[in-house]
């Protein structure tokens, strides 16, 4: 075995032990099969009962360029990136020194002994560990080396942390479940560095995991795969798609869990999942499920949202029911393939050209990725109308824990649909009539037997029989109504999560942001001693509670994850002019998700003055 | 006192009448030539008894794109957006694959802006009928080249078409449509028999119907003119059709004539005027299609027909219910399902 060197910072740092409460990152190139060693480092300290998050940040690039894995470990449940990095783990040379330099000090770094970073500075604590050595011994088959050396970093860690080596071990053979060769070769990996750690590496940070109960019975699922479950037991049986990152994996996962969970007695499938030519044909395919009467959905990305916006302008105007999940990144153009952002906001509100608008729900969790899929079934039926889903990279592609989802307790909503036997005794209907005064007229599906069943689905100008018209007055009267049916909406979409109240000064955020406001607004209290108050977006329209908390408060900063603060225009165009001043916008745009430092020092930079 | 009684309009083997196929009146220029498919898709539903509350009729944008206004107007009806009318069929018969579609588009609709999708509806093989309205013009927005004009073509104003045209029916046999003919609006039979035999058929029925535009393109110097189809129209058999409800014992000559035999029983008949044409060879119907553009003929009939290929449908394995009819019970899995799948994710 080669000489190690342990370099130590200030004795101070290993004096004051760090539980349960620092980030790890590990950096590699993208392509070497990390990804199955950091999530058997995260589910180690998951399963320790400690809870825990890891975001991926990877490049838009097939293999070769630097990729990043941060994992964070917190006693107290804040899942948000957190912005300093405690821990290294460097094993890609192009962004090792950046890495070490970029640290605070204090922090720790564990790199492969070839980079030989050691020297670089002396305020941190650095391991050398001679990782080509070590799995030369370990996996005598060369090919296979490049695939577990990442998991000898696993069992370092695992010494360095004081993790229990046999939850490693029970995430090893989880992460390989039917791979019994592949789990033991990781197993092995992973006992030659924790091996080679006891024999040379003296504990000199401060960091490490003691078990807690904080995570027990608790899951841990990305977003799209929560959003493609919750379709499934939303009955969706129409998915249309065109790959793009970061939803793709949304509907593969779904077709994944169809094939398993719907299929009849007979093996045959109560669904068809069809990967169209584009973004056009894919939306224009859920349009034709919905008007038929199935429930229809597609997945994409901003792109994908620019090229669907003629059709979701039809969707619009034709009243079809369609479910659009937008798996945002960042733009403009191809902007940021791989990172996060909550950019099309706008965009996705007006939808197309002329008068169009669309309600839009923004979850901010797994779970709610999974409860939104079924509501926004429920709502697009209702409404008869596209009912877009605002997730984002960070939410969809990375893992998060979660209490298990809870099974849906109403039944399908199907909206104003009429039988056969509803149209004898009507004696027939008009397709654009509001009958009920709240803008939402009835329909039949194709294929209602009844003579007076049919109706003629136009993208053109149409009056309450949808007849072809240009006569102005049939216009105004039919775009009136469908502004009275988004005023509907405002009551039917799920109604904004007042999180604290009762102060002067708010917080409004929506979607993934929530984890780093909840952070941020204990930092201030705790920190700063400046208390705020919580709204939590979930729908658009924005329902009363949102106006009425705007009215009662002085000053509400917006957090939005885009350059042109859009859900704060949003808002702006959405309350009385006499409250429009009080908005302040907070602002988090480059690519990584947001943390909550970022947020405090934005808040407290407007409020002391 | 004698009783007279009135005379029974006549009906189809389903009990209706001709009435019931019919639309509202027609908005298209007269002797627009759309009219007259609109005419022959009414006599076509009608004496194959289809019941039109089981039919869908899709279009995109353009005069073509009017006509489902014009027939059966007990049937749904989705007039959609430029050149997308597959898209939306597609996902309408995933949802019920036991309504039948119809689309009716043009050649802007299908040549240029509809050209992805076209190709992809073809290639899908899904169960439709799809008619393009063909005037080598845009006659909505007044007379521009469409894609396929032919070369040299001339627009009323003098302008000269210099680009290639696009063959939509050598097109649509190269992606992989199962039925694939070429008429004229102004052949009545041929255009007639075509379309039940479309009906009879189980894939793509991909028909491009040549329907000149009396406003912009039926002119000297027009390819897609009255006058010229009727002085260059060759048609490559002529075509009989026997539907399945119809005892088949017609008279035809062996050796003259092909019996194509599609999936319900019915038989489309092709009585050859050339000698060795088979509707099967895939190869050969393109080849005739590239030599009449050699030759400056209008070659018209059925070029390629496989009532046996597998449609999208039948490779999707879905079950018999359409989808959009299943009930809560299916689409919804159970609570025991969610929690097993819970506990994979612990």
């Amino acid at each position: 075995m080669a000489t190690t060197e342990v370099t130590a910072p200030s004795l101070e740092a290993q004096r004051t032990p760090v539980v349960n409460d620092f980030s790890i990152q590990v950096a590699t190139v993208n392509g070497s099969g990390s990804q199955s060693a950091n999530t058997v480092l995260l589910r180690t300290i998951f399963q320790m009962g400690v809870p825990v998050s890891g975001k991926n940040l990877f490049p838009s690039n097939i293999a070769g360029l630097p990729t990043w894995y941060t994992i964070r470990a917190s006693k107290d449940g804040f899942v948000a990136r957190k912005k300093e990095i405690d821990f290294v783990v460097a094993m890609n040379p192009e962004t090792a020194k950046e890495d070490v330099l970029a640290l605070e000090p204090g922090a720790a770094v564990l790199y492969d002994e070839p980079l030989n970073l050691k020297d670089l500075r002396s305020d941190v604590t650095f391991y050398a560990v001679a990782f080509d050595k070590i799995v030369a011994e370990v996996c005598k088959e060369a090919k296979l080396r490049k695939l577990v050396k990442n998991m000898i970093y696993v069992g370092v860690m695992a010494k360095l942390l004081a993790l229990d080596m046999k939850e490693v071990e029970k995430a090893i053979r989880r992460q390989f479940a039917t791979k019994v060769k592949a789990a033991d070769l990781n197993w092995n990996a992973a006992q030659a560095g924790h091996d080679y750690a006891v024999q040379n590496l003296p504990k000199q940070d401060p960091f490490k995991i003691e078990r807690m109960n904080k995570t027990e019975g608790q899951i841990i699922i990305d977003g799209n795969a929560a959003a493609a479950l919750g379709a499934m037991f939303a009955g969706v049986s129409v998915v249309t798609w065109y790959p793009i990152t970061p939803s793709s994996s949304l509907v593969e996962n779904l077709i994944e869990y169809m094939k398993e969970h719907r299929l009849d007695a007979d093996g045959k499938a109560t669904f068809a999942i069809v990967q169209a030519e584009d973004e056009l044909a894919a939306v224009g395919m859920v349009l034709g499920g919905g008007w038929m009467g199935a429930r229809a959905m597609t997945a994409t990305a901003g792109p994908g949202i620019s090229l669907m916006g003629e059709f979701t302008g039809l969707g619009y105007y034709v009243e079809v029911p369609a479910v659009i999940w937008d798996v945002q990144r960042v733009g403009p153009s191809t902007g940021l393939p791989t990172r996060t952002a909550q950019g099309d906001i706008m965009k996705v509100a007006n939808l197309s050209h002329g008068d169009a608008r669309h309600p839009m729900l923004f979850p901010h969790s797994v779970a709610e990725c999974f409860e939104f899929a079924g509501a926004a079934f429920d709502l697009a039926e209702t409404l008869q109308t596209p009912v877009f889903v605002m997730s984002d990279l960070d939410l969809g592609m990375n893992n998060w824990m979660s209490e298990p989802f809870a099974y849906p307790t109403q039944p399908l909503k199907r909206g104003k649909v009429l039988s056969a036997e509803q149209l004898t005794q009507l004696g027939g209907f008009a397709r654009y009539k509001d009958v009920d005064g709240d803008g939402i007229p009835y329909r039949t599906v194709p294929g209602t037997k009844h003579p007076q069943a049919a109706w003629f689905a136009r993208g053109s100008g149409h009056n309450e029989k949808s007849q072809y018209t240009e006569r102005p007055d049939d216009y105004v009267n039919n775009m009136d109504r469908l502004a009275r049916k988004f005023a509907t909406a405002r009551k039917l979409v799920p109604q904004a999560d007042i999180v604290q109240d009762g102060g002067k000064v708010g917080i409004i955020a929506y979607g993934t942001s929530h984890h780093a406001i909840v952070e941020s607004l204990s930092q201030l209290l705790k920190e700063y001693g400046v208390g705020l108050d919580y709204l939590r977006l979930k729908g658009f329209p924005f329902g009363e509670e949102v106006h009425d908390y705007i009215a009662r408060h002085d000053r509400v900063y917006v957090v939005d994850q885009n350059r042109d603060h859009q859900m704060f225009d949003l808002l702006k165009l959405d309350i009385k002019p006499e409250h429009v001043t009080k908005l302040r916008s907070v602002r988090h745009y480059n690519g990584l998700p947001i943390d909550a430092r970022s947020v405090t020092d934005a808040i407290l930079a407007q409020e002391v003055k | 006192m004698a009783t007279t009684s009135a005379p029974q309009p006549k009906t189809n083997h389903i009990g209706l009448t001709v009435l019931d196929y019919r639309g509202g009146k027609t908005t298209l220029c007269a002797g627009c030539g759309h009219n007259a498919i609109s005419e022959r898709i009414i006599d076509a539903m009608y004496e194959m008894g289809v019941q039109p509350e089981e039919i869908i009729k899709m279009s995109g944008i353009g005069c073509s794109s009017k006509t489902p206004a014009y027939f059966m107007s007990r049937s749904f009806s989705f007039n959609s957006v430029h050149g997308r009318m597959p898209a939306v069929t597609t996902g309408a018969v995933l949802a019920n694959q036991k309504m039948m579609a119809i689309g009716i588009s043009g050649d802007g609709d299908t040549a240029s802006i509809g050209m992805g999708q076209f190709v992809h509806l073809m290639r899908r093989n899904i169960p439709m009928i799809y008619i393009i309205e063909d005037n080598g013009v845009y006659g909505l927005t007044k007379g521009q080249f469409s894609a396929t004009a032919d070369i040299g073509s001339k627009l009323k104003t003098g302008v000269i078409n210099d680009l290639p045209p696009i063959d939509t029916c050598a097109l649509a046999i190269m992606m992989g449509a199962t039925f694939v003919g070429r008429s004229f609006s102004g052949d009545k039979k041929q255009l007639h028999t075509m379309l039940k035999a479309a009906i009879a058929h189980k894939g793509t029925a991909m028909l491009d119907v040549i329907s000149p535009c009396v406003t912009f393109n039926d002119h000297e110097g027009s390819t897609k003119s009255y006058k010229f189809m009727k002085d260059h129209e060759e048609p490559l058999h002529d075509l009989n059709f026997v539907p399945y409800f119809e005892e088949i014992n017609v008279d035809y000559d062996e050796g003259t004539t092909t019996a194509v035999q599609m999936h319900d029983g019915s038989k489309l008949l092709l009585k050859k005027l050339e000698h060795d044409y088979d509707p099967k060879d895939k190869i050969n119907a393109v080849h005739r299609i590239m030599e009449s553009h050699k030759t400056g003929e209008m070659l018209t009939g059925v070029f390629y027909v496989n009532p046996d290929a597998p449609s999208f449908l039948d490779l999707l394995n879905m079950t018999d219910t359409p989808l959009a009819q299943l009930p809560e019970s299916t689409l919804r899995p159970s609570k025991a399902t969610l929690e097993a799948i819970m506990e994979e994710y612990r």
